[in-house]
């Protein structure tokens, strides 16, 4: 989902990053008060980042014939939440911006827009969504984690369409140009992604609920039943 | 069923592994030479045969394709080694608490 460096003009790339400083922001002021009042979960934390520094580095081969890595931010964003994931997200792509020239630190505003806000917020919002509704909560955790992934790319197209419309399409007829780069190689990808988490929150739900109930991503009826049928 | 997650999983991923070798035969029949690059790239190429010039360039390139897999490797390892160390003292935990 990388927007390489120097590839989007002004005033592109200064939009970016004023929409994405509030998140950051937000997400500085959450990470205080978890540090604060949820210690226990700054282990929970660490892993979470862990799988979108791991999952980030994946470069795997699609349908379409090119390569491309899944984002693997839907598990933080189910457990922490869009903002502090904004944070893992910002230090993964300085990390791929500084070494390996993946992405850059003019575009970083546009990707952690897409990587580290947009994606999670959906991830976040088809969790709560899934969770009131009562879906299985394996299966809540695969679609947030899954749509998070494919939107992220969603988004990339949508960033470099708005900076490069099409002479004859417009804004559109380019988003869906890049679209079909992105957002199709990542369909297989996605789905991937959201079985893998899916399966690491199974492990979460087997060795540390507690942390899960503390930090309200269950409730501990939810937890009982979890573990029960699956023991 | 104990291992449902498991067994899901390995079935998904067999399938991805399957398609793509069933793709890889196809390309490596017709002779592209170009496939299998990033998508970023195929993206930027787009934008570069329109006529737009990058702006500015990164500040720091890995030398070669080798020292850029060492630090994709690198960024891997450090993700890894994290899991593996609290998953692992999440179950010494759990086991203490059973004895």
């Amino acid at each position: 989902m990388h927007i390489m460096e120097g590839f989007l003009p002004s005033p592109w790339w200064e939009i970016w990053f004023v929409i994405s400083a509030p998140f950051l922001i937000v997400g500085l002021i959450q990470l205080k008060r978890l540090f604060a009042e949820h210690r226990d979960s700054i282990p929970l934390l660490a892993v979470a980042g862990a799988f979108i520094f791991v999952l980030s580095s994946l470069k795997l081969p699609s349908v379409t014939g090119s390569c491309s890595h899944p984002t693997g931010t839907g598990l933080s964003a189910i457990l922490f939440g869009p903002f502090i994931t904004s944070i893992l997200g910002l230090i993964v792509l300085l990390y791929q911006a500084l070494f390996l020239a993946h992405g850059g630190l003019t575009t970083l505003g546009a990707n952690v827009f897409s990587m580290g806000i947009a994606g999670p917020l959906v991830a976040w919002g088809i969790y709560q969504a899934g969770n009131r509704t009562g879906l299985n909560t394996y299966v809540t955790v695969f679609l947030a984690a899954a749509l998070a992934d494919l939107f992220t790319y969603v988004v990339t197209s949508f960033q470099l369409a708005l900076a490069f419309p099409s002479a004859t399409g417009g804004i559109f007829g380019s988003f869906l140009a890049f679209g079909a780069i992105f957002a199709l190689t990542q369909i297989p990808l996605a789905i991937v992604e959201g079985v893998i988490i899916a399966l690491v929150f199974k492990y979460i739900v087997a060795l540390r609920p507690d942390v899960l109930v503390n930090i309200r991503v269950l409730t501990q009826e939810q937890v009982d039943r979890l573990r029960g049928s699956s023991s | 069923m104990k291992y449902k997650g498991e067994i899901i999983a390995i079935i998904v991923i067999a399938v991805f592994v399957g398609l793509f070798l069933y793709e890889n035969a196809i390309i490596q029949q017709q002779g592209a030479e170009e496939a299998w690059g990033g998508a970023d790239s195929r993206a930027a190429e787009i934008i570069e045969s329109e006529g737009y010039e990058p702006w500015y360039s990164p500040i720091w390139e890995p030398p070669s394709g080798e020292i850029e897999t060492l630090f994709f490797s690198l960024q891997a390892a450090i993700g890894a080694v994290i899991i593996g160390y609290f998953f692992g003292y999440w179950r010494g935990i759990q086991k203490a608490q059973k004895q």
